[in-house]
């Protein structure tokens, strides 16, 4: 069956391997592409070359150390997998966090998603050939990460948010610091217009390329900002609100497009609203701990434990079963970058090979989070 | 082109950082994590008790504590850290031995330049040699 697929019936086609060290794929992910000349037939992602088995690994490690292994999976939505961890424990144990450190995780959180959207930004501009976005994207990044090295003491894989609150407090220049972030990200708004949503070329390399029905983004189960891009109400923050999402003011961004032009203005949206939140919450974080008081040895009552979050890139499931020692019995990551994934072969069939780089790139996925 | 054209006119508002040129003038966050190190005082006395909390916090097997039986000027034996062997080469500053050292002994350095030719230099004793335990910290 396999070999029947593989074969090439007509003059012109041929397979290609589209990575693992292709530039475009962001990491190790290995597309093998059928083509018909320059028309996609058939795509086959091939997974494995990044395997940690931080699932396995989990199950040898407490409940304060399982959490480090989560940011090194989507290391782009490093405190927000770790708010995950943190938040199922909690569920576990009933603990109620201190109203401080919800303010402080979600600030954490909607950082994670506006550094992970400019890097996405970046990196969107460098594979469809411009150079130049991905040095002023950058220069914000930067500017986020040095918040979090100066209040977490890491800026990428931070393991910041630990169960019961967060684990330091917030650094005295936190407030500071981030207000100038965030004047600043407005203030240059103009020019990721200018460079990339402005230019024609641009557009015309992602209009009406890439569509993915509503209808399909559901049944691949697709989640993030490449479903809202389909017309689909997944943001999780609106739907099962946690760590007090329910008492802010934000828009879910929603595109009934489809196209990899959707997806790009979802994202791009996302930031703004990114902002917004975090607007909100600067001025009013509540005095008082930032950490509940929990036991030396965490140990979860028996049974199973499920919490879901919003990543930058879609939901994350983690699911613990706990029969009643220090580790979880089993601890099972839904990664958003997984499902992602897998509505690739749908999207690009029938596109350019070409296009094949923009599709990649809209739906922005982080390979260390597909193999885990 | 415009955009490109201001930035270049406008040389003050720099985008990019300048390591490692400024590596003389770098000065990293007060909380950064660089590496695991136990503070020393001017006396050479550091405050591990030698309680293996950060052993069994590590996730990863980066520290071993090894402990000696020390006679005591009232005659009694007591537990005595002997060396504190940390396996930088293992670590991922994740900062949870930190957090668990119940008296205070270890801290996070600044340095992060741990590039070194061979692999065995990432193993370290970090008690200083002939350093002893503060007085009062057991209490």
């Amino acid at each position: 069956m396999l070999l029947e697929q593989n074969h090439i019936t007509k003059e012109g086609e041929f397979v290609i391997n589209m990575g693992p060290q292709h530039p475009a794929t962001h990491g190790v992910l290995h597309l093998k592409v059928w083509l018909d000349g320059e028309t996609i037939k058939k795509v086959e992602p091939h997974l494995g070359y990044i395997h940690r088995s931080i699932e396995k690994m989990c199950e040898r490690l407490s409940y304060r150390q399982f959490i480090f292994t989560t940011s090194r999976m989507d290391y782009l939505s490093a405190h927000i997998n770790n708010q995950a961890c943190a938040l199922v424990v909690e569920k576990a144990l009933q603990l109620e966090v201190p109203p401080r450190a919800k303010a402080i995780r979600i600030i954490m959180a909607e950082l994670t998603r506006l550094a992970s959207h400019q890097l996405w930004w970046a990196c969107m501009g460098l594979d469809l050939g411009a150079v130049t976005p991905f040095f002023y994207a950058f220069r914000e990044r930067e500017a986020i990460n040095e918040i979090w090295e100066e209040t977490c003491g890491a800026r990428l894989t931070q393991n910041y948010i630990v169960p019961g609150g967060v684990m330091m407090d917030t650094h005295p220049n936190f407030r500071k610091r981030v207000k100038d972030v965030m004047k600043q990200i407005k203030d240059k708004a103009h020019e990721y217009e200018e460079l990339l949503t402005g230019n024609v070329i641009f557009q015309e390399r992602l209009k009406g390329v890439g569509y993915l029905s509503r209808e399909d983004a559901i049944s691949y189960g697709c989640t993030g900002p490449t479903a809202r891009a389909s017309g689909i109400n997944s943001d999780i923050r609106k739907l099962f609100p946690y760590d007090g999402y329910e008492q802010i003011k934000f828009d879910e961004v929603l595109n009934s497009g489809g196209d990899c032009w959707a997806r790009y203005l979802v994202r791009i949206e996302e930031m703004k609203q990114s902002v917004s939140i975090i607007e909100q919450l600067i001025d009013i974080i509540p005095e008082g701990d930032f950490q509940v008081k929990t036991k030396n040895v965490i140990k979860l009552p028996k049974g199973d434990f499920y919490q879901r979050v919003e990543t930058a890139r879609g939901e994350l499931g983690v699911y613990i079963v706990s029969d009643g020692a220090a580790s979880p019995y089993r601890c099972k990551f839904r990664s958003p970058n997984l499902s992602n994934l897998s509505a690739i072969p749908k999207i690009a069939e029938g596109a350019k090979i070409g296009d094949l780089v923009a599709i990649m790139a809209t739906v922005d996925l982080v390979i260390p989070d597909i193999d885990r | 082109m415009k955009l490109t054209g201001y930035y270049f006119t406008h040389l003050k508002e720099i985008v990019t950082e300048e390591y490692p040129e400024n590596r003389s003038t770098l000065k990293m966050m007060d909380r950064f994590r660089g590496e695991v190190l136990i503070q020393h005082d001017e006396k050479n006395e550091h405050r591990c008790t030698g309680c293996q909390a950060c052993e069994i916090a590590c996730p990863n097997g980066t520290i071993k504590i090894i402990t000696k039986q020390e006679i005591q000027a009232d005659g009694k034996k007591k537990k005595r850290l002997e060396a504190f062997v940390y396996h930088l080469d293992m670590c991922t500053l994740c900062n949870l031995c930190i957090v668990s050292c119940p008296s205070d002994a270890i801290v996070m350095g600044q340095n992060f330049e741990h590039s070194v030719y061979d692999k065995k230099q990432l193993k370290k004793i970090l008690n200083n040699p002939g350093s002893k335990l503060m007085e009062g910290v057991e209490e």
